[in-house]
């Protein structure tokens, strides 16, 4: 068993980022995740060598993370969702030019400057591409501190395993809360450099490029064939969802992250009133369990969407769901936090026609 | 060797190793392609092919990586400096240089630009400035001298209206973090020999990590002048290179060597 400890979320990533052997991170403060580069700051260097840089802008963190990670390194970079914004951009590039690296967004209500209180409302962003051209990220969404801690270790794996960009898609209350954690041991700086890595081309191979551009467009259609390819495979070998209770469920709710939390208490007040509730939980979002919701959708009543946002998910769940069943939400914004009895009441209002 | 050496580029024009054998995209004229030709000498002399790194970012010497034949990273508009800075920052025994134009390096990468100088990064920059957008066709560039004609400054850019041509390697030159700065250019033969040596002590000055070293090469573009390449020098000597003066701005003092 590995170390326990109680570990507020953005300090959990930071110390997760130094026990996974990342080499370098860069960042620029932004609440509610300024936490993350202030426990690098402090215990980064001199535990493991790791490179550490306060950038001038987000808009320079994510190019430095283009550069140190075309470089084979295992690269990283948290923010919040304005600093999120400014990065999508570079990742455009990054994913364009396959560059492995790992991303955190400590999400906070929007849009515009918003609020510094937690929200889910970059969802699409996050999901459907967020910067310019066909590209996808692969995106983790823990709803616990431990999978916060767990997806750090496993979203470097995945970055280098397809050349991509990992995002872990959090948000501001799973960032600030403290919770106990059990700490993976600390696993040594990588010394093995890629194939494709740009760090001087010796005599004995071809220089190595890393590039968003093609000019041609013969060639460009090629390009984008290949990272199509590589998201149909990381569809097909990487979705990760958590189901509980469904067999035999009236209803089920359905969110990601921290709002999956609340629905399973919520689902319990529903117990109490003998009302049997499954839970759906994508644990990535791209790529999205659809399947999971298509086994389930005539088999039960209903399905009950509960986000932090206007309804990002809800798009995707009724790609899964396809008809078959009636769909309802109910999404806070700006900052707002659904309570598990105000989940339940909705629930009851919009399935069961109000209290009974 | 280096006899041997010497003796050979005196007598003999020779394409540079590290210089890829194929044709370039660069106009006829433009100092682009000499300032490719002496970076390849450069690399080739000091030996260092297997431990350079390049960024090219958006601008005419976007594929600038189809031409030097060494390890090379392509970067977004404007952002060439902080990735040149996440490349060294993991990398700090290799040479990284970054390569950018005016536009890239002076207007939407100014910030990039001056705080990797004033963090020092041990970094080359190399600035081509021919006071010209050339790859997007012309348009007004933040060193574009006034009353100068762009296809967006049609009647001479007015510098009340438009701003006043921005000389960045006289900012950088004021922080604390660049070791060396120094305008060149490549009209002639004299002055293509001079930017050489600038970039062959400026590779030199990164071994010892010493901080920034900051080149502005004073180019030309024929193309987007609407000049033959003889006139474009000529129009470089009298209006570039009198408010753009060549010479060394910041230079290591003679202890620290």
């Amino acid at each position: 068993m590995g170390e326990l400890k109680l570990m507020k979320g953005n300090e959990a990533i930071a110390e997760a980022a130094i026990r996974a052997g990342a080499d370098a991170y860069f960042g620029y403060p932004i609440t509610p995740q300024s936490e993350v580069l202030e426990y690098l700051a402090n215990e980064a260097e001199k535990r493991t060598g790791m490179v550490i840089l306060q950038a001038e802008s987000e808009v320079a963190a994510i190019n430095m993370v283009y550069g140190a990670g075309g470089t084979g390194k295992k690269v990283m970079t948290t923010s919040s969702s304005p600093g999120i914004s400014l990065m999508q951009e570079g990742l455009s590039y990054i994913a364009c030019a396959e560059i492995p690296c790992l991303l955190v967004n400590v999400v906070r209500g929007g849009p515009g400057l918003g609020t510094i209180q937690p929200g889910q409302s970059d969802y699409l962003q996050a999901t459907k591409g967020g910067g310019h051209g066909d590209y996808k990220l692969l995106v983790l969404a823990p709803n616990s501190i431990q999978e916060m801690v767990d997806f750090v270790k496993e979203g470097f794996d995945l970055a280098f395993k397809y050349r991509n960009p990992v995002l872990i898609l959090t948000d501001g209350v799973l960032g600030q809360m403290m919770e106990k954690v059990e700490l993976f041991d600390q696993i040594p700086r990588s010394k093995e450099i890629p194939s494709w890595a740009t760090v001087g081309k010796p005599p004995n191979r071809e220089r190595n490029i890393l590039t968003s551009l093609n000019l041609q467009p013969e060639l460009m259609e090629k390009h984008n064939e290949h990272l199509q390819a590589k998201y149909r495979e990381i569809e097909k070998n990487e979705i990760r969802v958590e189901t509980i209770n469904c067999e035999g469920a009236d209803y089920i709710f359905t969110s990601f992250g921290l709002t999956s939390r609340i629905c399973i208490k919520a689902a319990q007040l529903a117990k109490e009133k003998g009302i049997k509730i499954g839970i759906i939980r994508p644990i990535t979002v791209y790529p999205f369990p659809y399947e999971t919701y298509a086994k389930y959708a005539d088999k039960v009543k209903g399905f009950f969407d509960v986000e932090m946002n206007a309804g990002q998910m809800l798009e995707d769940v009724k790609l899964g769901v396809l008809g078959k069943a009636p769909i309802k939400f109910h999404g806070r914004m700006g900052g707002m936090v659904p309570t598990p009895d105000e989940v339940f009441h909705v629930f009851e209002e919009k399935f069961l026609g109000g209290k009974e | 060797m280096n006899d041997t050496l010497h003796l050979a580029e005196n007598l003999v024009y020779k394409r540079p190793k590290t210089l890829i054998n194929v044709a370039m995209h660069y106009c006829p004229g433009c100092g682009h392609s000499t300032t490719h030709k002496i970076l390849c000498e450069v690399i080739d002399e000091l030996n260092i092919q297997s431990e350079v790194i390049g960024v090219a970012p958006v601008g005419c010497s976007v594929i600038a990586y189809d031409y030097l034949n060494i390890d090379m990273q392509e970067a977004a508009h404007g952002r060439a400096s902080a990735v040149a800075t996440g490349i060294k920052r993991v990398l700090p025994e290799k040479l990284v240089f970054s390569y950018q134009g005016d536009g890239d390096l002076a207007a939407i990468g100014t910030a990039e630009t001056l705080h990797t100088c004033n963090r020092g990064e041990n970094i080359l920059i190399i600035f081509i400035n021919n006071a010209i957008y050339g790859m997007t066709g012309g348009q007004m560039a933040p060193t574009t001298l006034e009353n100068m004609k762009s296809t967006t400054t049609p009647f001479g850019r007015n510098v009340r209206k438009m701003g006043y041509p921005i000389k960045m390697t006289d900012l950088v030159a004021t922080l604390p973090g660049t070791y060396y700065v120094t305008r060149q250019s490549v009209h002639t033969p004299a002055n293509v020999r001079k930017t050489k040596a600038a970039i062959k002590k400026a590779f030199e000055y990164q071994r010892l990590d010493r901080g920034t070293c900051f080149i502005e090469v004073v180019s030309n573009c024929p193309s987007n002048w609407k000049m033959t390449p003889v006139d474009s020098n000529k129009w470089l000597v009298e209006n570039m290179l009198p408010f753009y003066s060549l010479g060394d701005l910041k230079v290591p003092s003679k202890e620290e060597n």
